[in-house]
């Protein structure tokens, strides 16, 4: 279980977020259809850094980026969206 | 064949307990295996496959021999290694596998098992005839076994607990002992954790100053650490979190509070698991009396418990011959130590006359002090009767020699207890010199020490061929040999994850602790590779079985999931009802009078709505206060329909997901100017919570609104029937608001908000009130005549309609085009999964649509619809209900090309349930289709 340090409550257990989506994957509400398609089904799946959005569900309740690696499971930075 | 060593003579034998009914004696602190070879219980066991006599092998968790079923009733324990449970008065121990008894095995002595268990024979069954494959199965299932899992609850209570710790420190022998003591100097706090019931690892068995334990254990309560006892890390996960089971009770004893599993956190992790021993591959090593030398010498050293009275010792490396020395002080004859090595430098270290005086025979050396130790010599075979050794053949330059024993102790090296290192996600280093896997490169904060870091004796490895594979056992627990390893590399299999799932070697309880290395090697020998590049199987937690119940802990049975209270949970429960459970609440279904069934009492219900006025808890209903000068705009995302409202106005509304799919439905009123009610569906109010939040506050951040989910603070109980206005009138006392108003008022001195929305098709209101004050409005309204309807009524009620309902109709799966609700789409879009809408695939007329079915019978739920039976699924039925008023039967359904269907003739049939019904396809809406009804 990972150790998420939320800039707002310190360091709390992942059961405490929950996982949205990737970064690349938040369709802005200005986006046109093929910049929505391209956000959602596209995935850069990388083996390496990934920025991911967050959701300190039972916590702050704010919404987080972190900077995760997917092979180490390393968490660089967590900070606040956006 | 055991005998009482000078330490045990001292303690009184004062425990009572059983083993296969048999009545016997310990001493405090044996273990079940210590003390069953105590009393002279060599045999414990049947094997897995082959029903082959088996007894103690180890000393310690790596068990794969001796496994028991312990205790009664729901305290039954299967599979417990007889050498990782510490004997209480009272314990219940019986052997597995066999029948009729231990000692006289049907399956044994008709030597049925032998051919047929070769490797890859599970799925060789799958060849030929299913009725075969059938036959062979049952046969199976009742000849391979362990033990049965017991059959009524546990009544034992298994809690969690969390820990934190700068340092987490795993066992307690030397290494662990050391790095604690350095840890409490440095002033960290220190959780160390112990598998075993005392301190010490090895140094209980090879002579350890018991001052250093006692030292370091007053260190680490001093530095404010914590020692956890019978604690077993089961697994090591990410960020330097560890899950520890600690046994607060032996397995099948009565305690009350049985196990805890910990939840630790940690800076950091000292790994000092140690090392196990490889026991050696030849014919028959799977004897009772065959065990590890370092088993041999803990028995012997710390439980005074000789394994036998004539020990032969086998080893390639140095560390098996302190058991020599432990086997004589303890009173027993060392009869030969059998060294593969042609020239040990044990043999050279001591500056004993004996050994100097026997250079002049190369082969045999009277040496380490008084032993007959014979180099370059290997076992060949070990021989047996009524389950015991009686010798052992042994090959010595090019000849065979047979001596007589009653144990045989085998040291093929050590293997680190990398496991832990392993489930972090450290790789592994090969070590030629030991013939073992090190923990290499770590990717957390994890140290490894002592010799599971791989401070162990170096081997020879073995050379010499086997002469008898097919009785050469590598895992013992499920009866795999040599042969059936060379067999798997014939037929093809090459990965060692392959390896394992043809022959199940590594596999079962003990999964191959004691077998992956003597395996690899195999394999390595037959493709002629080597260890490391065969590669290992993957270390995956727990590194001992664990029970169910601890990782349940208290969230078992009625506490398995929280139970969500209504407001009016008592007025429903003095009527009775047939309750239903839905997501974590628990609604009445309906309320059956005397001699009704469930669908007479729906009937009922629904029917008195029809045609007076009936009550239904809506309380569950997931609600949204949104407010704030941007109410209207976070509306409008959210929103695929029209949310611009006058004051006191509400409309229908759905939700979208961001790929165009039906999210969610519900009703949405403007309450003041800047102040709305959102409601939405029951089960999906944690996602719509969690949906409402994302849209605010990583969309449009820069609205000025805020979501407030209002969910249980608003008690809700619809009012519908033809007399609802009335009813309603004259308890508030004033005017009912319009179809689609918000009003309020005052029943039974509790102010409600009245919400003149429809879902039965009547004219309805939906009143609510503060929850803890909602009782007498729900009182009120029972007394004012109206009949309490549950949520089976309310589905017959709303399928009529045509009403989706989420999960059923709105599946995820469903446009709204799909759903026949793409009129009321925003036609300037701006709101989540309006730019999706555009997808050709979306427009697509043979997309599931959906529509309603007629039948004269009973439509089955969840049945498939098709044209004639055995022609391709054109859909499925999603939800049906009788028509009420009136005669046959009405369902929704979601059909390919539905609305171009309508008129057709399909079947509905339920192939598992045995029903089927003809149908007709008709528009989803059955009752007052010109909506007259809920009007004002």
């Amino acid at each position: 279980m990972f150790l998420i340090a939320c800039p707002h409550c310190g360091p709390r257990a992942q059961s405490e977020f929950a996982y949205d989506r990737t970064l690349d994957a938040v369709v802005p509400l200005t986006a046109g259809p093929d910049a929505a398609m391209t956000a959602l089904y596209t995935r850069a799946n990388p083996r390496g850094w990934s920025d991911e959005v967050w959701h300190h569900r039972f916590g702050c309740r704010q919404w987080l980026v972190l900077r995760r690696h997917t092979v180490t499971h390393v968490i660089d930075t967590v900070r606040q969206w956006p | 064949m055991a005998v009482t060593g000078p330490s045990r003579a001292a303690c009184e034998p004062t425990i009572g307990f059983t083993f296969d009914g048999r009545a016997l004696r310990a001493r405090p602190g044996d273990t079940l295996a210590a003390a069953l070879l105590a009393n002279g219980v060599g045999l414990i066991g049947r094997s897995f496959k082959l029903h082959r006599p088996r007894g103690v092998m180890t000393a310690g968790v790596e068990e794969p021999n001796a496994l028991v079923t312990v205790g009664t009733g729901g305290r039954t324990e299967p599979n417990t290694r007889a050498t990782d449970i510490f004997v209480y008065d009272g314990l219940v121990a019986r052997s597995q596998n066999r029948w009729p008894s231990l000692a006289l095995d049907a399956g044994a002595i008709l030597g049925l098992a032998a051919p047929v268990f070769a490797a890859g024979f599970y799925y060789k069954t799958f060849f030929g005839p299913p009725a075969r494959w059938l036959w062979y199965e049952r046969f199976i299932r009742r000849a391979a076994g362990l033990g049965p899992a017991p059959a009524t609850a546990d009544p034992e209570v298994y809690e969690h607990r969390a820990a934190f710790a700068d340092v987490l420190i795993v066992g307690s022998g030397p290494a662990g002992l050391a790095a604690a003591t350095a840890a409490a100097h440095s002033g960290e706090r220190i959780l160390l954790v112990e598998q075993d019931a005392v301190l010490g690892g090895t140094l209980l068995s090879d002579g350890g100053d018991r001052a250093t334990i006692d030292s370091t254990r007053a260190a680490i309560l001093a530095a404010g650490g914590r020692i956890l006892m019978r604690t077993t890390a089961s697994g090591l996960w990410d960020h330097g979190f560890v899950t520890c089971v600690q046994r607060l009770a032996e397995p099948g004893q009565a305690a009350g509070l049985s196990q805890r599993l910990w939840q630790v956190r940690a800076k950091r992790i000292v790994l000092a698991t140690g090392a196990i021993e490889r026991p050696l591959t030849f014919a028959n090593n799977d004897l009772p009396g065959v065990m590890t030398a370092r088993a041999v010498r803990t028995y012997a050293r710390r439980w005074g418990v000789l394994a036998g009275q004539r020990v032969v010792i086998a080893t390639n490396n140095d560390d098996a011959y302190r058991t020599a020395d432990a086997v004589v002080a303890a009173g027993g004859e060392v009869v030969a130590i059998l060294d593969s090595r042609d020239d040990p430098a044990i043999l050279d270290s001591r500056d004993d006359p004996a050994i100097r005086d026997s250079r002049d025979d190369p082969a045999i050396a009277r040496g380490y002090g008084r032993f007959r130790v014979c180099r370059g010599a290997v076992p060949v075979s070990a021989f047996g009767a009524g389950g015991r050794l009686r010798s052992v053949d042994f090959r010595i330059g090019g000849a065979t020699e047979t001596l007589a024993a009653d144990c045989l102790a085998v040291s093929g090296g050590f293997t680190p207890v990398v496991h832990l290192h392993s489930h972090g996600g450290g790789k592994l280093d090969w070590r030629e010199d030991i013939q073992a896997f090190v923990p290499g490169a770590t990717l957390q904060n994890i140290t490894t020490v002592g010799s599971a870091a791989g401070e162990v004796d170096a081997v020879a490895p073995a050379t010499a061929s086997l002469r008898h594979p097919k009785s050469s056992f590598i895992d013992f627990q499920n009866d795999v040999t040599a042969a059936d390893v060379d067999l798997a590399w014939a037929e093809g299999y090459r990965s060692v994850e392959h390896l394992k799932r043809y022959t199940t070697l590594g596999m079962g309880t003990d999964q191959g602790k004691t077998s992956n290395m003597a395996a690899l090697a195999r394999l390595a020998g037959a493709g002629a590779t080597t260890i490391p590049l065969a590669g290992l199987t993957t270390f995956r937690p727990p590194f001992t079985p664990l029970t169910l119940a601890a990782l349940a802990g208290l969230d078992a049975g009625g506490h398995a999931a929280p139970t969500r209270r209504l407001a009016l949970a008592d007025r429903h429960a003095a009527l009775a009802p047939i309750w239903q459970p839905l997501g974590l609440w628990h609604r009445p279904r309906a309320h059956p009078r005397t001699g009704e069934t469930l669908h007479d009492a729906a009937l009922r219900e629904a029917l008195s709505v029809r045609s007076a006025a009936g009550i239904v808890d809506v309380s569950t209903l997931a609600k949204f206060m949104i407010s704030g000068p941007d109410a209207a705009a976070l509306l409008a995302i959210v929103c695929a329909t029209v949310v611009k409202l006058a004051m006191g106005r509400g409309r229908y509304t759905f939700m979208l997901r961001e790929d165009g799919m039906v999210l969610d439905d519900g009703t949405v009123w403007r309450l003041a100017d800047d102040r709305y009610l959102l409601t939405s569906s029951t089960g999906g109010a944690e996602r719509m919570t969690a949906h409402l939040s994302y849209a605010h506050r990583v969309l449009a951040a820069d609205l000025h609104v805020s979501a407030v989910a209002v969910q249980e603070a608003l008690a809700g109980i619809a009012l519908a029937g033809p007399d609802a206005a009335a009813i309603l009138e004259r308890l508030t006392g004033a005017a009912v608001p319009a179809h689609m108003g918000v009003g309020s008022g005052v029943i039974a001195g509790v102010a409600v908000t009245i919400l003149a929305a429809s879902y039965s098709g009547e004219r309805a209101f939906e009143l609510y009130a503060s929850g803890d004050a909602a009782e007498p409005v729900w009182d009120a309204l029972l007394a004012a005549g109206a009949t309490p309807y549950g949520i089976e009524a309310l589905e017959f009620l709303r399928i009529a309609k045509g009403h989706i309902v989420v999960g059923g109709e709105a599946d995820g799966r469903t446009t709204a085009l799909d759903l026949g609700l793409a009129r009321m789409l925003r036609k300037d879009g701006g709101f989540i999964g309006a730019s999706a809408l555009s997808r050709p695939a979306l427009a697509d007329a043979d997309r599931l649509q959906l529509v309603g079915l007629t039948s004269p019978t009973m439509i089955p739920e969840g049945s498939m619809l098709v044209e004639i039976d055995g022609d391709p699924v054109a859909g499925h039925v999603t939800a049906a209900a009788p028509l009420v008023p009136g005669d046959g039967y009405i369902a929704l359904a979601l059909l390919r090309g539905g609305r171009a269907r309508h008129g057709h003739h399909l079947t509905a049939t339920s192939p598992t349930r045995g029903q089927s019904a003809q149908v007709v396809v008709t528009q989803p809406l059955f009752y007052d289709p010109e909506g007259i009804r809920y009007r004002d």
